[in-house]
């Protein structure tokens, strides 16, 4: 019993090194047709961001992890309960410009960090409870509603930003949050804030969430199947209701935190640039950590790496940044396969029929 | 108020609709085709990325839009053969495996501006390299050809047999198994087929239409036609129509961007998400009249002996 457990999580394992292997070398192959040296630039990438010996370079990793781990937790938290929300990145925009609304106004000192967050996460779960409604009411395949969701709220922040909540002194910025209101910064000189522990903490809650309550029960069950879930006693729409609402919550955290904790704007930039793209990479994430509240953590680790490294990888290789996306995708792609486990479960079949185990 | 005027702007809308909606339209095409056989393919934004991207390379470096377009459905073809590899041989999760074909087309594509033209985030094609259009008409040959491709697909999924089979594969692919159909080599031609429909889409986008390449190009445009599947009910002929919708609700929304008065009520950040919102209300108020194929998405796993 315990030894095929083992054998699975030593199958998962390998599922994911393959995962990761095959992104990286595809990669570079790409960085070949690209005209760069794949050597260098992975040297590069890794030189400035899981270096050990430069504390800079290993908290700016960190700093690039705290978003991805929040996103992270919100597709697998839906994951786990069957469905794909994929919305974490207009709930992260809409976390963010809760963030800013929240900078604009005239409050006491000590009120601009908690109110920060608690808007952003609260229109989150707005952006989040909007899916959720499409989904449990109406059906609607998730996919489709979170990413013209997250379409919407992307020009909902470009108007806020161009409109509203502008600089004026430096338009190409939101107001930032005032001095009041940011998070401690860990590392003097990186961009690693406290946020850094606050999405550590909110994705260990996650796990004891999933696991430790009822309603973890609930949305694991709802996973399994549907009608498995109606015979247990569970109601599988509110659960997914649920799981819309913490995810948003959760990434809506996650887009407050980096106005609130990532020096040295503290605003949202030109064409939303500073958090694009963090709820995908959170699906990387999610995905590489099994949809894992605490796998999510290493996993959280090593696509901030990559984030964390692409700027020292173009600096000294001359490969654009955005190369390192293209890896996500294919280590995502390469997560789609589950040939290793696959493989390996038949050939404990095989193994099984022959008569050499009898498990 | 002059009436003439009204019926040549009507006209201009339907005009520059024909344009908007042929991306759309081609992709739900293909998407149709592919979910028809049990396939679902949610990379068909990537997919109309990544042939966007070739097309403009091969079009721009050979200076004949043709060769862009022939580029942009190979490109399809072979993204479709890796999602039908992944998914009916490797029997992969289609929806993570669409994933990772979106994020990893925004990367290469961003990356490949760069590499191909030097510069970042956005490339105007040679005007050389964009497809003509038909003399005497204002219209694009690529919308006639997508107009005789919903007819040829009506017809492939209803009248022949070979549509018969691949409906058997997403409807009950033990039943189509026991009859004989080679289930899986089914699906992953149905698969690549639909694949160079989106391939075709994105040719539409960078070397038709809009004339240019960005990582952004398609613009939830690969998801609209997702809706429009479902909206559809799996048919050509009401993806036609539903194409028709969406590309004239896009070409209004560009003409009221231009609207003073349209203007002042509604700031120009917030027009650009009356197409989204759209495509919200259509699924959300016509799900629920339209039927999937029973096993769209399920990986099919023959009984081991």
């Amino acid at each position: 019993m315990s030894a095929s457990v083992k054998l699975e999580y030593v199958s998962y394992i390998g599922n994911v090194l393959l995962a990761l292997i095959t992104g990286l070398a595809i990669g570079a192959i790409i960085i070949s047709w690209g005209g760069y040296d794949p050597i260098s630039a992975y040297r590069g990438l890794f030189e400035t961001s899981l270096n050990i010996a430069d504390p800079y370079y290993l908290a700016m990793t960190l700093s690039y992890a705290t978003p991805l781990m929040l996103t992270a937790a919100t597709f697998a938290i839906s994951a786990r309960a069957g469905v794909f929300n994929i919305g974490a990145e207009g709930q992260v925009f809409m976390g963010a410009l809760g963030a800013v609304v929240v900078a604009s106004l005239k409050l006491p000192d000590q009120l601009y960090l908690p109110m920060a967050l608690l808007l952003g996460i609260l229109m989150g779960a707005l952006w989040g409870l909007i899916a959720g409604l499409f989904k449990v009411l109406r059906n609607v395949n998730e996919v489709v509603v979170t990413i013209m969701l997250n379409w919407i709220a992307y020009w909902i922040v470009e108007y806020a930003r161009i409109y509203v909540y502008y600089d004026r002194y430096r338009p190409e910025k939101t107001i930032s949050m005032p001095r009041s209101g940011v998070l401690p910064v860990l590392v003097p000189g990186s961009e690693l804030s406290a946020s850094f522990i606050i999405a550590l903490i909110v994705t260990i809650i996650i796990y004891l969430v999933l696991w430790r309550t009822r309603l973890g029960y609930s949305i694991r069950v709802v996973g399994i199947g549907l009608k498995t879930a109606k015979y247990a006693g569970i109601n599988p729409g509110l659960t997914m209701l649920y799981v819309f609402i913490i995810g948003g919550m959760i990434s809506g955290l996650a887009g407050a935190l980096e106005i609130c904790g990532r020096p040295p704007t503290y605003a949202i930039t030109t064409g939303a640039s500073n958090i694009a793209g963090l709820g995908f990479a959170g699906i990387s994430v999610s995905l590489l950590g099994l949809n894992h509240p605490i796998f999510i953590i290493p996993a959280s680790i090593i696509i901030g790496a990559l984030n964390a490294g692409s700027r020292g990888m173009q600096i000294r290789a001359g490969v654009p940044l955005e190369m390192v996306k293209a890896v996500q995708g294919l280590i995502v792609i390469a997560l789609a396969v589950p040939g290793f486990t696959y493989m390996l479960r038949k050939w404990r079949i095989r193994k099984a029929l022959r008569g050499e185990t009898g498990d | 108020m002059k009436p003439v005027i009204e019926f040549e702007l009507i006209l201009s809308i339907i005009i520059q609709s024909t344009w908007a909606m042929t991306p759309i339209l081609l992709a739900t095409l293909g998407e149709i085709f592919t979910e028809r056989s049990g396939v679902v393919n949610i990379g068909l934004e990537g997919i109309m990325l990544l042939s966007a991207f070739i097309a403009v390379v091969v079009a721009d470096k050979t200076v004949n839009p043709w060769m862009g377009v022939l580029a942009a459905v190979f490109m399809g073809a072979f993204i479709g053969a890796i999602h039908a590899f992944i998914t009916v041989y490797l029997k992969g999760n289609h929806i993570i495996s669409g994933i990772g074909i979106n994020m990893f087309a925004t990367g290469f594509v961003a990356y490949g501006i760069e590499v191909v033209w030097g510069v970042r985030g956005y490339y105007t094609p040679k005007y050389e390299a964009k497809v003509p259009r038909i003399p005497g008409l204002a219209v694009s040959p690529l919308f006639l050809i997508s107009l005789v491709l919903v007819i040829l697909f009506y017809l492939i999924i209803y009248k022949t047999d070979y549509g018969l089979r691949v409906r058997a594969c997403g409807e009950n692919p033990e039943a189509a198994d026991v009859v004989g159909i080679p289930v899986e080599k089914t699906q992953f031609i149905a698969t690549v087929i639909g694949a160079m429909l989106t391939g075709l889409a994105g040719a539409v986008l960078s070397i038709d239409w809009l004339a240019a390449i960005t990582k952004e190009l398609p613009a939830g445009r690969g998801f609209i036609a997702l809706a429009l599947v479902n909206f559809a009910n799996w048919n050509p002929i009401y993806a036609l129509g539903g194409s028709f919708l969406f590309g004239s609700l896009w070409t209004l929304t560009e003409y009221l961007k231009n609207v003073e008065a349209a203007k002042a009520l509604i700031p120009l950040p917030l027009m650009n998400t009356i197409p989204y919102i759209a495509t919200l209300l259509v699924v959300a108020g016509l799900i629920g009249r339209s039927r999937p194929p029973l096993y769209v998405g399920v990986p099919y796993q023959r009984e081991q002996a």
